[in-house]
């Protein structure tokens, strides 16, 4: 078994959208997110607030720095995740779809080093 | 020939064609590809030591492998005294045989499948193919595709990486997700051919290795999945391609199917892909399915091949297959093409009002097509600025002498 992030990607657009419009996805989510558990699949997993409540903390240099705003500047960024248990990366790839379809974002697939 | 250089030029035949099986068979029992490559490379070294004294074994396949796996247990027990992880050990001790996990079991299908993974970059799953099933060297397959070596070595090296790092099963797909998965692999090996069969550039016209390569692909794939009509149509679309071969370039220039020498192609190989394309048809009519690209683009080429001069071919037959095809591949190439076929039956002015609807500019096939409409329509002045953007769209050798020829030759 090895661990997997999946990443979900997105622009503001998510955060806009109405409660009301955004339901049916927030439904999904948590039934897709109750099914991974009960299959013994999930590890963690959850949303992130918008990319305006991140700071950078640079302790690298004699002193440390923290400085307002994401590590990278980008149009998309993570909104989300999950850290998953699976046998490969096709086991993967098909939470990952199922993920992707819940919670209607892009979701990059990554392994964790296993440690050895 | 010498004795010597002729078991040399034995054993190197033996080995481009068992490579494949041996470093499949030797991924599958130590699910690492860099120890299965070297392995291999390894019993070859032995080979080519033992054979000349001890003479070629009845089975140098078998030889091959156990060589090959005797060497990768010495080589992981070697590792296992230098560091702690007892994981490769253990499965020298593990001898149990393989969990099925398809439909059909090879060890050299799963390393196609595994090779052609949609998780690797497109590029990376055609090296890799060649480079693991077709025992080409990474040298081969660079100036096959015309990068350098070391960005061959290395995109190679990177999909074996990733392969590893990320876990990518050495598997068949289950039935569900097999079409899916099958796709992938047979246009990889579609690419190999067509890489071959028109080389998009380079001195060689046509690339006869690429091409017997991917047909020797087509030909396992068939043998493991028979009842898969896709790959029976693939097989079939290269076989009826491949035999008109030797009559598609003369004095280094290129000769259009219409002008071809019909005496000169292949028969064998022409037989043998009709009797595929009947089978096909056979099992669309049985199963009431409905035939893939492979089986559709086969069976046009299957009514080409069936005139025996270019003024029979069965137009209206040809592009009844083509409105099937746009069905199942709505492409613009497609479409392309079906308006050349349709030329033939209802005029060119039709097809030219299809073709100038398509936004293919940047394909060398497209301004070939106006230009040929165009000089059939006596619009002298347009078709020779559609065969000057033919010319500068393509750099095969010798398409582009075909192509100046006809621009010479168009009228006033």
């Amino acid at each position: 078994m090895a661990q997997y992030l999946l990443a979900v990607h997105g622009d503001d657009a998510v955060y806009d959208t109405p409660i009301e419009e955004a339901q049916p996805m927030y439904d999904a989510t948590a039934a897709f997110n109750e099914r991974i558990m009960a299959d013994g699949i999930w590890v963690f997993g959850g949303g992130l607030k918008r990319i305006n409540t991140a700071s950078v903390v640079d302790g690298t240099g004699s002193d440390v720095v923290v400085t307002d705003g994401p590590y990278l500047e980008t149009k998309e960024y993570l909104g989300g995740f999950w850290v998953i248990e699976a046998p490969d990366l096709d086991a993967a790839l098909k939470i990952a779809a199922e993920g992707s379809k819940a919670c209607g974002g892009k979701v990059e697939v990554r392994p964790f080093e296993d440690g050895e | 020939m010498t004795q010597a250089a002729d078991i040399r030029a034995e054993i190197d035949r033996i080995y481009r064609e068992e490579y494949g099986r041996v470093v499949a068979s030797l991924a599958r029992r130590f699910g690492d590809l860099d120890i299965a490559e070297d392995m291999a490379g390894e019993a070859l070294l032995t080979a080519i030591e033992r054979w000349p004294v001890d003479g070629i074994p009845p089975n140098p396949g078998g030889w091959l492998t156990t060589t090959a796996a005797n060497r990768a247990i010495d080589k992981i027990r070697r590792e296992k005294i230098r560091d702690t992880k007892h994981q490769a050990a253990m499965m020298i001790q593990d001898d149990t045989p393989h969990e099925p996990t398809g439909p059909v079991e090879d060890d050299r299908l799963r390393l196609v499948f595994t090779c052609c993974h949609p998780a690797l970059a497109p590029e990376a799953r055609v090296a890799l193919t060649l480079r693991l099933l077709g025992g080409l060297t990474v040298d081969e397959i660079a100036r096959a595709f015309l990068v350098a070596e070391t960005t061959m070595a290395q995109r190679i090296t990177r999909a074996k990486a990733k392969i590893k790092g990320a876990n990518i099963p050495f598997r068949v797909p289950e039935r569900g997700d097999l079409s899916d998965r099958l796709s992938a692999v047979l246009a990889v090996v579609y690419l190999v051919f067509n890489e071959g069969y028109l080389a998009s550039s380079g001195d060689d016209s046509i690339r006869a290795d690429l091409t017997a390569e991917a047909i020797r692909l087509g030909r396992i794939l068939r043998q493991l999945l028979p009842d898969e009509g896709e790959v029976a149509g693939l097989l079939a679309l290269m076989l009826l391609t491949d035999a008109r071969q030797e009559t598609r370039v003369a004095g280094g220039e290129l000769v259009t199917l219409d002008e071809q020498d019909r005496s000169r192609w292949d028969r064998v190989l022409i037989a043998e892909g009709h009797t595929l394309v009947r089978e096909c048809l056979a099992r669309v009519e049985q199963t009431n399915g409905v035939p893939g690209a492979y089986q559709i683009m086969a069976a046009i080429n299957a009514v080409h091949t069936d005139a025996n001069e270019a003024r029979s071919t069965d137009w209206g037959q040809i592009v009844a297959l083509y409105d099937q095809l746009m069905v199942v591949a709505p492409t613009p190439v497609v479409e392309l093409n079906r308006a050349v076929a349709l030329a033939e039956l209802d005029g060119p002015d039709v097809a030219l009002a299809i073709v100038d609807q398509l936004d293919l500019s940047g394909y060398h096939a497209w301004h070939v097509a106006r230009a040929e409409l165009l000089r059939r329509l006596g619009r002298s002045d347009e078709s020779r600025d559609a065969y000057d953007a033919a010319i500068a769209a393509t750099d095969n050798p010798a398409e582009t002498v075909y192509l100046s020829r006809r621009r010479s030759q168009v009228a006033g």
